[in-house]
């Protein structure tokens, strides 16, 4: 150690981007699992994720309560995605249509409602310092953590669990496997999509209130760059396992670190094409981890995509 | 009555349509769903504007003023109509076989970029008629392999079209602004990072008369031609039973994999082009400009148009109108210009859910089935 301090300062900051970086990725992700666990596929998270970082700004600024701010962000979340259920049931009605539509709805709407909130600076999370043993200040700073950031473990260690454990988990599998088969079990099928997805819409609200309170911090229209996006893609490499979802949203933080982080030591040349990092990183999981022939391990069977 | 050998005795006919010929009845109900879509549509974001203390009317007002109003405002509406037909057949086209395809903007960048790219060298030297040859066909070369490797990674590896193509175009403006900002930036340009221009004497021009570029004729005839690739060949029926059950199609011999490459290389060759003239005709090079949002807004036209090339024409006009009257009803109601993302947002939802309507209104069956 030392003969390199470029490297370290890197892989430093990379860890650092990682554990800050990840915190959208894991909860759209652990959301959107949750919403194809049932059976249904919804590509409006990325809506439902820029939506969320405007309605948490605009709470936290004119409340002064960025807590509130993330609640409220989780609660517009899930109206949209009890809209994305509500819509899906009817009949000939694509859920990934309805999903790109509410994409585009979603994005039109915050950025409607949130031209007043570009310049004003709202109230910020606060965040937990774990780094105080050391005398690095970088790893200081790479230890400052987002509480956020340990709820969506904590949300990711209960949905794994739960799933497999509880009546709830048994009956989203279900659904999710076979919609015969749940409604042969008297599941009302519709009702438990709609649920799963609004409950995976307020976990992605949540995600999103992380990008305007806490990293970067600010609400702007370039807010968010497909992470709502990646995430769907994510849970197909995650294999539909909450744990592995965390894993995954890790590697992506490093991944959407990379260009920051050499660009903090000077290297620049590039710049653009290590900030597109995370998306070739994506598009060649996807190559890597899917297959035309076999269907997936772990994939619910009802749904669209891996049909 | 036209026909009468349908029906039966005690079929209740109330409705005016029960005396139309089948043909036009069944049609009809592909003209009136999308219609009343529209109007659903326009009446509920009425009330979003009422809400807010707008007036819908003036909003209209206004937008009809903006869109179709006077022969200014149909120019512009007709210069911006002119890319959303190439990016909407990008979506139409591959969605004949099924495929979701919404990165049509990454290839409408590389398209204009590399159309862009290949005219630097060429600029102090070829004839006009050369360059613009070579950055057409540059352009959809880019654009073709773009999206064709779509539709590869999709039938080879069982990569979901839909993320693959929106992924790549986040990595299609990466190489765009890698190149723009580095190695073929023009140093002659202080302000914003652009290639050498290709010089206003090699610019297309318009359609005499008119301030809109040939880029819109050129891709109403394209429509024209892909309507009958798709309607009237062979390999629009095979694509057209691909997209309507993909085992049976592989089950009889089709060629389905090929299919699906060269139906995504149709598309995106469109949205290259439309990357082209966006470079030719608009703004004489390449920069961030070209990353306007028309590929998005040609997935919404494209499912306005239930994907049939002849309709996205009108479809795109009317969207086209729609943009064009933004900056008029930013300033006069003081609205942010993402007011008409919003109107599109909810057309699109209303659109969709709209399909649940196809086959279930008694109005438009035949008679005795429904």
């Amino acid at each position: 150690m030392g003969d390199d301090p470029g490297l370290m300062t890197v892989l430093l900051a990379m860890f650092a981007g990682a554990i800050r970086v990840s915190t959208p990725f894991l909860f759209v992700s652990l959301g959107e699992m949750l919403t194809e666990k049932s059976g249904r596929i919804n590509l409006g998270l990325e809506g439902t994720l820029v939506f969320g970082a405007m309605s948490g700004y605009a709470i936290s600024y004119h409340t002064g309560s960025p807590w509130l701010g993330v609640l409220v962000a989780g609660f517009c979340g899930s109206l949209f995605g009890a809209l994305h259920g509500f819509l899906c049931k009817l009949p000939k009605v694509n859920d990934i249509a309805i999903g790109i539509a509410l994409m585009l709805f979603g994005t039109g709407l915050a950025f409607f409602f949130g031209k007043p909130y570009i310049q004003p600076s709202a109230p910020r999370l606060p965040s937990i310092s774990f780094g105080s043993w050391s005398d690095h200040p970088g790893i200081r700073q790479a230890l400052e953590i987002n509480p956020l950031f340990l709820l969506g473990i904590a949300l990711a260690v209960f949905l794994w669990w739960a799933l497999r454990n509880t009546r709830f988990g048994l009956i989203i599998r279900t659904t999710g496997d076979s919609a015969p088969a749940a409604l042969a079990l008297g599941i009302d099928v519709n009702r438990v999509r709609l649920l799963s997805t609004m409950a995976g819409g307020f976990f992605a609200g949540i995600g999103g209130s992380f990008l305007s309170l806490y990293y970067p911090g600010s609400w702007t229209e370039g807010l968010s760059s497909g992470q709502g996006l990646m995430a769907v893609a994510l849970v197909i490499f995650a294999r539909w396992n909450p744990i592995y979802c965390f894993w995954a949203a890790l590697l992506f933080g490093a991944a959407g670190a990379l260009g920051p982080a050499l660009q903090s030591i000077g290297v620049s040349r590039g710049y653009h094409f290590f900030n597109a990092a995370p998306y070739i990183l994506t598009l060649l999981i996807m190559i890597a981890s899917t297959s035309p022939r076999r269907s997936l391990k772990g994939a619910p069977g009802e749904l669209s995509i891996t049909k | 009555m036209a026909d009468t050998t349908e029906t039966p005795g005690f079929a209740v006919e109330t409705s005016m349509a029960s005396d139309l010929p089948e043909r036009f009845r069944r049609s009809a109900e592909f003209v009136v769903i999308p219609l009343l879509a529209l109007i659903v549509s326009g009446i509920l974001f009425s009330v979003f504007l009422a809400l807010l203390g707008k007036s819908p009317v003036g909003f209209f007002a206004l937008v009809w003023k903006g869109g179709f109003g006077t022969s200014f405002s149909w120019q512009n509406t007709l210069v911006r109509a002119a890319p959303l037909v190439f990016t909407a057949l990008c979506v139409a086209i591959p969605a004949r076989l099924g495929l979701v395809i919404i990165g049509g903007e990454g290839a409408l960048v590389l398209g204009g970029f590399a159309a862009a790219a290949i005219a630097i060298p060429m600029i102090d030297w070829a004839p006009t008629f050369l360059l613009l040859g070579v950055m057409a066909i540059a352009g959809m070369l880019a654009g073709g392999i773009w999206i064709g490797c779509v539709g590869a990674l999709r039938h080879y590896r069982g990569v979901n079209e839909t993320i693959a193509s929106l992924l790549m175009f986040y990595i299609a403006v990466s190489i765009l602004n890698f190149f723009v900002e580095g190695a073929l930036r023009d140093p002659s340009d202080p302000n914003k990072p652009s290639t050498r221009p290709i010089g206003s004497d090699n610019m297309i021009g318009v359609i005499p008369g008119t301030d809109v570029h040939w880029g819109l004729l050129v891709g109403v005839l394209l429509c024209g031609l892909l309507y009958l690739l798709m309607n009237r060949t062979t390999f629009g029926f095979a694509a057209q039973v691909a997209g309507g059950n993909l085992r049976a199609a592989q089950s009889q011999g089709l060629p389905v994999g090929k299919l699906m490459v060269v139906s995504c290389a149709i598309a995106g060759a469109c949205a290259g082009l439309a990357g082209f003239f966006e470079v030719a005709a608009i703004h004489g090079k390449a920069n961030a400009s070209l990353v306007a949002g028309y590929g998005f807004t040609g997935i919404l036209v494209s499912f306005l148009a239930r994907h049939n090339p002849l309709v996205i024409i009108p479809v795109a006009i009317f969207l086209g109108g729609i943009a064009a009257s933004g900056g008029l009803v930013q300033r006069r109601m003081d609205l942010p210009d993402a007011t008409v993302l919003v109107l599109q947002g909810l057309l699109f939802v209303v659109i969709l859910v709209s399909e649940t309507f196809y086959g279930r209104l008694s109005i438009f069956q035949s008679k005795g089935e429904a």
